[in-house]
């Protein structure tokens, strides 16, 4: 491109219409929203793969599925939900949020912005393809391990593992590409006079949760790298005839694992205070403790990853390393509850959908929460160790922590991206539903597990079939009910009545001094911000 | 103009991005095929890579277009350094999950297959090792070719500063004959490697399959090998910039990431060398 051309393209014209804006898009807002838009229909996927499964375990024995498609759909389904539906959610609102909050024009590196998102949709392709090769008779299905593909199984799985892991690789390139484009955006965009301590906590949350992805995701593509070589060109790595170690793969796997969990969980905790503080009409309460204690988790996270596989065998010394280590971070994540608690003490509180969402999410949370630390523990461990009880736990984090605290955030700030208010009645409808029917379906499953039920299993004795014939009907209700989310969304979306540009009174932050919604570009001046 | 009155550059729509994209699915496609003996993979890999070289030629150069007509002050300068350091410390964490994997193995998991004696009596589990079901082979000595590719390698970091200096001080001559030496220089470590594994893999019977050995120390090398030829590309476009009469002693971030990204090449090989083959 020469000078000449480039002084043509540089000068101000209309963007590209139609597809073609979405797909050269260089705009933060519209980035956002395509990740947005990619979480929930990926939600939706993921949703109904578990609700295929549910449905086999209704009853005892085999009704539906062999048990090799069973196995490809519990897999299939945690890394959509994980990859492609909370992830991209965060990304999304990080998109969207952060250069509002802290004051910036754009994200900082807006092409790049574009690479990250576009990278999603190949990845589920990749994933989710060997579904239909399989029924042209190419292949053996997808991925068949769990999510987790331990050595030696998934050196023996069939293809879809290879395109899982080249799925794999396409989320971690997009995941730290995001992730150094927020670092960046952080550290040089913000407005005069927004030094780090006024940060926004949302920015703050996502700010560690990209420390850690730059972190942990290489290691995880260098994981899947070995399991490549060792499934196609003859490596060891995983093997003990050329003297290498399954248990390594578990090592390498949750040293990424589990700050995953963390990865999904912060931005949440970040956005949760800000509408605490908002329909409490108080002031956060602890800032700079809750910013120390985002810092403290994040660097506990990375050394913490034993707790997820006591049983598979280690010296005492470690076993007692990593529980004490894990159960150390309910500490600064205590911290954090109690500023959420008291943010809300006293405050004249209403219980608009977001609230709703935000409290329900700290309730159910917190049973999550609790359930780890009963699980950190090396000696219990090996009892509920891959039990349905380790499967009600991470819902517990991941669907009460996580999606809920998704979904508070998606109520409290459509009205700001759309400019229409939702529709509260619909929308506390969405939450009652969803929170009875949460609890209806992985309650039980704490029950079962400790009782025996291993995870991963089509087939199950007889002593549990009422809980699972619970379960599984909470687990429809629960579908059901995200579909009244759908309808407030596009509802939304579609029209409604206006947002003003602070749509709730009690908000605090730059964010709701642009209008609703903000203009395609927004603080192309700088904002100064004061005391 | 002052910064806090100058607009942050936020360039217009794209279709590079996208285009990359696309071009990695076809890639991982082709590949997925391929090594699952479906041969119509490799052509899927080819149109793919033609696509991804159009992108970069494509991205970069709008790049480098819009840094030449003025577009990157002092801020967007900014985003570009930390940028590419992040990015620098992504790979950081790419190449400990390699080494980390090589001491566990060494320091763990080969130890135990020694002391376990179930399945395999007899196995003493010292390193170097193929393992206990491994076939014999010659372990790569650390002081023949590898002691001079690490000469060659410091060599280059040195020519490299030395072509900043240049760049530095306006001496356009030293600019591009510190680039050109570092280039060669990247090349000829490069050829020392080729013909290291061609000898390790024809007469050491030292080849990926041997063992953990073999594994560790192909997947290393063979990845920072991987990166040096990254960084040999990256300096060979900066040489044409500076020969085309780009970059000023205060704005050459280009020249600046390569250089940088090459001595992390450089340092990964320092590790290499100790633990990979000294050690």
């Amino acid at each position: 491109m020469t000078t000449a051309d480039l002084a043509l393209h540089g000068s101000p014209h209309a963007p590209p219409r139609g597809l073609m804006r979405w797909l050269t898009t260089t705009n933060h807002k519209d980035i956002g929203t395509m990740y947005l838009v990619f979480s929930l229909v990926m939600f939706f996927v993921g949703g109904a793969m578990i609700l295929l499964v549910r449905a086999e375990l209704f009853q005892p024995g085999m009704q539906m599925m062999q048990p090799e498609l069973f196995n490809q759909l519990i897999g299939v389904h945690a890394l959509v939900m994980i990859f492609m539906a909370l992830m991209p959610a965060a990304t999304g609102f990080a998109n969207w949020m952060i250069p509002l909050m802290i004051g910036a024009p754009d994200m900082a590196l807006p092409r790049l912005n574009n690479w990250s998102f576009w990278l999603l949709p190949p990845a589920a392709a990749l994933l989710l393809m060997p579904f239909a090769l399989a029924l042209f008779g190419v292949g053996s299905g997808a991925i068949a391990t769990g999510w987790t593909f331990y050595a030696p199984l998934s050196v023996q799985d069939g293809m879809g593992l290879d395109f899982a892991i080249l799925a794999i690789h396409l989320l971690g390139i997009s995941s730290v590409m995001g992730s150094i484009n927020i670092v960046v955006t952080v550290f040089n965009l913000r407005a005069p006079g927004m030094t780090f301590m006024k940060l926004p906590l949302f920015v703050w949350g996502w700010l560690i949760t990209a420390f850690m992805l730059i972190a942990v995701i290489p290691v995880l593509a260098g994981a899947v790298t070995m399991l490549l070589t060792d499934r196609h060109f003859g490596t060891h790595f995983f093997n003990a005839a050329g003297g290498g170690d399954p248990i390594l793969f578990q090592h390498l796997f949750w040293f990424f694992g589990h700050p995953e969990v963390y990865i999904v969980l912060f931005p949440v905790w970040g956005l949760t205070p800000h509408i605490l503080s908002a329909f409490a009409r108080k002031p956060v309460y602890g800032y700079r403790a809750q910013v120390y204690a985002f810092w403290v988790i994040g660097i506990l996270s990375v050394i913490v990853w034993g707790h997820h596989i006591m049983t598979s065998g280690m010296s005492t010394g470690a076993l007692l390393y990593f529980m004490y280590s894990t159960m150390s971070i309910s500490l600064p994540l205590s911290v954090l509850f109690f500023c959420w608690i008291a943010t809300i003490w006293r405050g004249a509180m209403t219980f608009e959908a977001p609230m709703l969402f935000a409290l329900g999410m700290i309730v159910l949370f917190g049973i999550g929460g609790l359930t780890g630390l009963v699980l950190a523990d090396a000696a219990a461990d090996a009892q509920y160790h891959h039990s349905y009880f380790v499967v009600a736990h991470f819902h517990y984090t991941l669907f009460a922590g996580g999606i809920m605290g998704i979904m508070a955030g998606v109520y409290f700030w459509l009205p700001k991206m759309t400019g229409h208010m939702i529709d509260e009645i619909l929308a506390k409808w969405h939450f009652w539903l969803t929170a009875i029917a949460f609890n209806l379906t992985f309650l039980p499953q704490f029950f079962v597990g400790l009782a025996g039920m291993p995870r991963r299993v089509p087939d199950y004795a007889l002593q549990f079939a009422e809980f699972n014939m619970l379960s599984s009907i909470g687990a429809f209700v629960l579908g059901a009910a995200q579909l009244l989310f759908l309808i407030v969304v596009v509802k939304c979306i579609r029209g409604g009545p206006p947002a003003p540009a602070k749509v709730w009174e009690g908000a605090e932050g730059l964010e709701w001094t642009v209008p609703s919604p903000p203009p395609h570009h927004t603080f192309q001046t700088r904002p100064v911000i004061g005391e | 103009m002052s910064e806090t009155e100058q607009g942050y550059y936020v360039p217009d729509s794209s279709p590079y991005p996208a285009l990359l994209a696309g071009g990695m699915f076809v890639l991982a496609l082709g590949f997925a095929l391929q090594i699952n003996d479906e041969p119509v993979g490799r052509w899927f890999m080819i149109a793919a890579a033609a696509l991804i070289g159009y992108v970069l030629f494509g991205w970069f150069g709008s790049v480098i277009a819009e840094n030449q007509a003025g577009r990157f002050l002092r801020w967007e300068d900014r985003s570009f350094r930390w940028g590419m350091a992040w990015f620098i410390a992504s790979e950081v964490m790419f190449f400990a999950a390699f080494f980390g994997t090589l001491f566990y193995l060494r320091n763990i998991s080969v130890p135990e297959l020694g002391e376990t004696q179930l399945i395999w009596p007899g196995y003493r589990g010292t390193w170097p090792t193929s393992g206990p079901a491994g076939q014999p082979f010659t372990p790569m000595a650390a002081w023949g070719i590898p002691a001079l590719n690490t000469l060659i390698l410091l060599s280059s970091a040195v020519s490299v500063t030395w072509a900043h200096w240049g760049l530095l001080k306006q001496r356009r001559a030293q600019l591009i004959g510190g680039l050109a030496l570092t280039i060669a220089l990247g090349c000829l470590f490069l050829g020392f490697q080729a013909y290291e594994y061609h000898h390790a893999y024809t007469e050491m019977g030292l080849n990926l399959g041997a063992g953990v050995y073999g594994a560790t120390f192909f997947m290393l090398t063979g990845f920072h090998g991987l990166h040096v030829t990254i960084g040999a590309i990256g300096l060979a476009a900066v040489l044409g910039r500076a020969i085309k009469g780009h970059f000023t002693p205060d704005n050459h971030f280009g020249f600046e990431g390569v250089a940088w990204y090459w001595h992390f090449v450089d340092v990964v090989w320092l590790m290499l060398f100790v633990f990979v083959y000294w050690m």
